[in-house]
C-alpha cells in the first residue's frame, strides 16, 4: 500500500436543519487502495460522498483530495475524479453515445468516436449506442454510469452502488473491472456499497460508518481478524472428538455440535491451537472453516453487539 | 463556457416542450396571413377605425406585409411569454427532475459557469424564438403581400414610408428580445428553487398575468405600484413606431427591463451557489 493519501476528510460535518447526517467523520484512502465504505441506511454515506464531490457543503472540517483542499482546488480534483453518485440518471431524450460525448467534453476528455466505443465496449453497451437512454433498463444505465465515470481516465474513481441493478454476470463484471483498475491502472478506488461480501472480496480497506461517525477503519484482513470468529470444525471422528474436548479448555469455545460439525467462537489465534489440540488427541480434522463474514462483522458493529 | 452554452443549447432543442413555442408560432401565424390575403379585398381599409377612414381617403394595399406583420406583433405580443416560460422553467428545474444535477455539477466546470451558460442558452433560445417569430411574420409577410407604407391608426394616424419601416421592425425585435429575456430571467429564477419544471412555469405565468391586469386596471390605488411591474415596460417596443421617437423613454425602458434581467440572474446564481444538490 501506498502512503500517498489520495483522499484526507478531517473532522467532516454536515448539519440539516435538526439532523447530522455526518458527525466529526475522518477518513484517510491512500493511493492503490480499493476503499469500502460501509454502513448501514441513513449512516451519512451518501452525504460524505456527495460532500466530498461538492454536491453540499460540509457544515464544519475539511475534505482534501490529492493533497489540495477540495475548496480552492475544485476544478483541478474533478478532473482527476470520476463518480457515479446513487442511481444514474443521464439525459433520457439523449443517445448513450450523445451522453458519453457531452459528459465527456464537460470533463475535458479526447471525446472521439473510437475513444467513446471503446468505453461503450468495456461495459457491453457497444451495440446499443445508437439508442436513446430512455429504453435503457436499470442495469444498462448503471453500466452507462460506469462509463461515464472511468471516460477521463481519472486516478480517483468514486463508486456509490455501483452493482445495483446489474444480473449476477454484470455485477462479476464490475467486481473484475473495479480489481482491474485498481492492479493494472493504479487507480484508487472509493466504493461504497450495501452488498458486503462485494466489498469483501474487492476492498483492500475500509471504513464503517453509523449515525454519521467513523465505527472502525483498516484493512479488510484486519477487521476480519479481529475479535472473536465464528468457526466450523468439520471432524471424521465426532464421537472422540467430543470426548476430547469436553476434557479441555476448549469446552468453553463450544458452541453447539451436529453430527461431524464442531461449532465454536474464537479468537483468530487460537484456531490454530485448537487444531493441533484436537490432531495430538487422535481426532481426524477434516475442515476448519471460519465462518465470520464482513457482512457479521458490519451487523455487529453497527447494531452495537462488538 | 461556448462548448458549455453548446451543450445547454444542444440540451434545450432536444425537448419537445421547447418546440411548443416554436409550433404555435409556425402555425398561427401564416393562419393570420391566410386570414388576411383571404378578406381584405379593400386593401385593409376596413381594418382602420371608423372614426378616422371616414375623415380620411385611402387608396392602394394598406394590407402590405409590413402591416400584417404589425398587426400580428401586436396581437401575439402578449402571448409570446406563455411560450417562452416553458423553456425558461425548465433550465434547472429540468435537471434536478431528471437527476442529473449530479453529472453535471461533477464535472471540472464551476457552478458559476453552468448557470450562467444556461441562463445564456435561455436567452439564445428565447430570441432564437423572436426571430421566428419575425421569420414568420415579417418576412413571410413581405413575400406574400409585398412592402408597402405602414398606416397606424390608434388614437392618431401616422404614415411611415416604405423605406422608414424595416429598421422600426429590427429595433422593435431587439427590445423585444430584451423583453422576453426578463420573461426567461423570471422563470429561470423560479427554477432555480424548486426541483419540477412545472412550479416554475406556472408561477411565471401567473406573476406576468397578474402584473398586466394590474398594468391595465386605471384606479389610483394601483397608480403608485405600476412603476415598479416590469411588465408595465414590456410593450416598449412599440416607442419604435412613433414618430418622432421618444428616445429618453427607450433608453428608460431599456435600462429598466435590463435591470430586472441582472437582478434575477444574480439572484439565482446566488441561490445556485448556495444550494445543496440533494436530487
Amino acid at each position: 500500500m501506498s502512503d500517498e493519501k489520495i483522499i484526507e476528510i478531517e473532522a467532516l460535518s454536515k448539519q440539516f436543519k435538526d439532523v447530522k447526517a455526518v458527525n466529526n467523520l475522518n477518513i484517510n484512502v491512500y493511493k492503490g487502495d480499493v476503499f469500502g465504505f460501509l454502513g448501514p441506511n441513513g449512516a451519512g454515506k451518501s452525504t460524505t460522498i456527495r460532500m466530498m464531490l461538492s454536491l453540499i457543503k460540509p457544515t464544519s472540517g475539511n475534505i482534501k483530495i490529492f493533497g489540495h483542499s477540495l475548496k480552492e482546488n475544485r476544478k483541478d480534483i474533478l478532473r482527476r475524479t470520476g463518480a457515479i453518485v446513487e442511481k444514474p440518471d443521464f439525459y433520457l431524450t439523449l443517445t448513450a453515445y450523445k451522453n458519453i460525448e457531452m459528459l465527456g467534453r464537460l470533463s475535458g476528455a479526447d471525446t472521439s468516436k473510437k475513444k467513446i466505443m471503446e468505453i461503450l465496449e468495456l461495459v457491453g453497451l457497444e451495440k446499443r449506442y445508437k439508442s436513446k437512454v430512455k429504453t435503457f433498463s436499470h442495469g444498462m444505465k448503471q453500466r452507462l454510469g460506469i462509463a461515464q465515470a472511468l471516460f477521463h481516465d481519472p486516478d480517483l474513481i468514486v463508486l456509490d452502488e455501483p452493482t445495483t441493478g446489474l444480473d449476477p454476470q454484470g455485477m462479476k463484471e464490475i467486481r473484475d473491472l473495479i480489481i482491474h483498475l485498481s492492479k493494472d491502472r493504479g487507480k484508487t478506488i472509493f466504493l461504497s456499497s450495501h452488498i458486503l461480501p462485494e466489498v469483501e472480496i474487492v476492498a483492500t480497506r475500509m471504513v464503517i460508518i453509523n449515525k454519521g461517525s467513523t465505527v472502525v477503519e483498516g484493512t479488510v484482513n484486519e477487521l476480519l481478524n479481529s475479535g472473536n470468529l465464528k468457526v466450523t470444525v468439520e471432524v471424521n471422528n465426532p464421537d472422540r472428538a467430543l470426548e476430547v474436548i469436553n476434557t479441555s479448555r476448549w469446552k468453553e469455545k463450544l458452541n453447539n455440535c451436529s453430527n461431524s460439525d464442531f461449532f465454536f467462537t474464537l479468537r483468530q489465534e487460537e484456531i490454530a491451537d485448537l487444531n493441533k489440540y484436537l490432531v495430538t488427541n487422535d481426532v481426524s480434522v477434516s475442515a476448519v472453516i471460519p465462518t465470520r463474514s464482513l457482512e457479521e462483522y458490519f451487523l455487529a458493529l453497527t447494531e452495537g453487539k462488538q | 463556457m461556448i462548448k458549455i452554452i453548446s451543450i445547454e443549447l444542444y440540451k434545450i432543442f432536444r425537448k419537445w416542450r421547447t418546440y411548443i413555442g416554436f409550433i404555435t408560432i409556425g402555425v398561427l401565424v401564416p393562419l393570420i396571413h391566410l386570414s388576411f390575403g383571404l378578406t381584405t379585398e379593400d386593401g385593409g381599409v376596413g381594418m382602420i377605425p371608423r372614426s378616422i377612414r371616414e375623415g380620411f381617403v385611402f387608396t392602394g394595399n394598406l394590407a402590405n406585409g409590413y402591416f400584417i406583420s404589425y398587426i400580428i406583433l401586436h396581437s401575439l405580443y402578449i402571448h409570446i411569454p406563455f411560450l417562452i416560460v416553458l423553456i425558461g422553467g425548465d433550465l434547472l428545474a429540468g435537471e434536478a427532475t431528471a437527476g442529473t444535477y449530479r453529472m453535471l455539477i461533477t464535472r471540472p466546470i464551476s457552478r458559476f459557469q453552468i448557470i450562467t451558460s444556461k441562463f445564456l442558452a435561455g436567452i439564445i433560445a428565447t430570441v432564437l424564438m423572436l426571430v421566428w417569430l419575425a421569420i414568420t411574420s415579417l418576412l413571410l409577410g413581405v413575400i406574400l403581400f409585398g412592402p408597402g407604407v405602414l398606416i397606424i391608426a390608434q388614437d392618431k394616424v401616422l404614415i411611415l414610408a416604405e423605406n422608414d419601416v424595416l429598421w422600426r421592425f429590427i429595433a422593435a425585435y431587439g427590445f423585444a428580445s430584451i423583453s422576453m429575456t426578463v420573461v426567461v430571467s423570471l422563470a429561470f429564477l423560479f427554477s432555480s428553487l424548486v426541483e419540477n419544471a412545472i412550479g416554475p412555469i406556472v408561477s411565471t405565468m401567473a406573476i406576468i398575468i397578474v402584473f398586466m391586469i394590474l398594468s391595465v386596471i386605471e384606479l389610483d390605488i394601483f397608480a403608485a405600484i405600476k412603476p415598479y411591474l416590469f411588465t408595465n415596460y414590456l410593450t416598449g417596443w412599440l416607442l419604435f413606431f412613433d414618430d418622432p421617437i421618444d428616445v429618453q423613454a427607450v433608453i428608460k425602458d431599456v435600462l429598466i427591463l435590463t435591470g430586472h434581467i441582472l437582478g434575477f440572474y444574480f439572484l439565482s446564481l446566488y441561490i445556485f451557489i448556495k444550494k445543496d444538490i440533494l436530487s
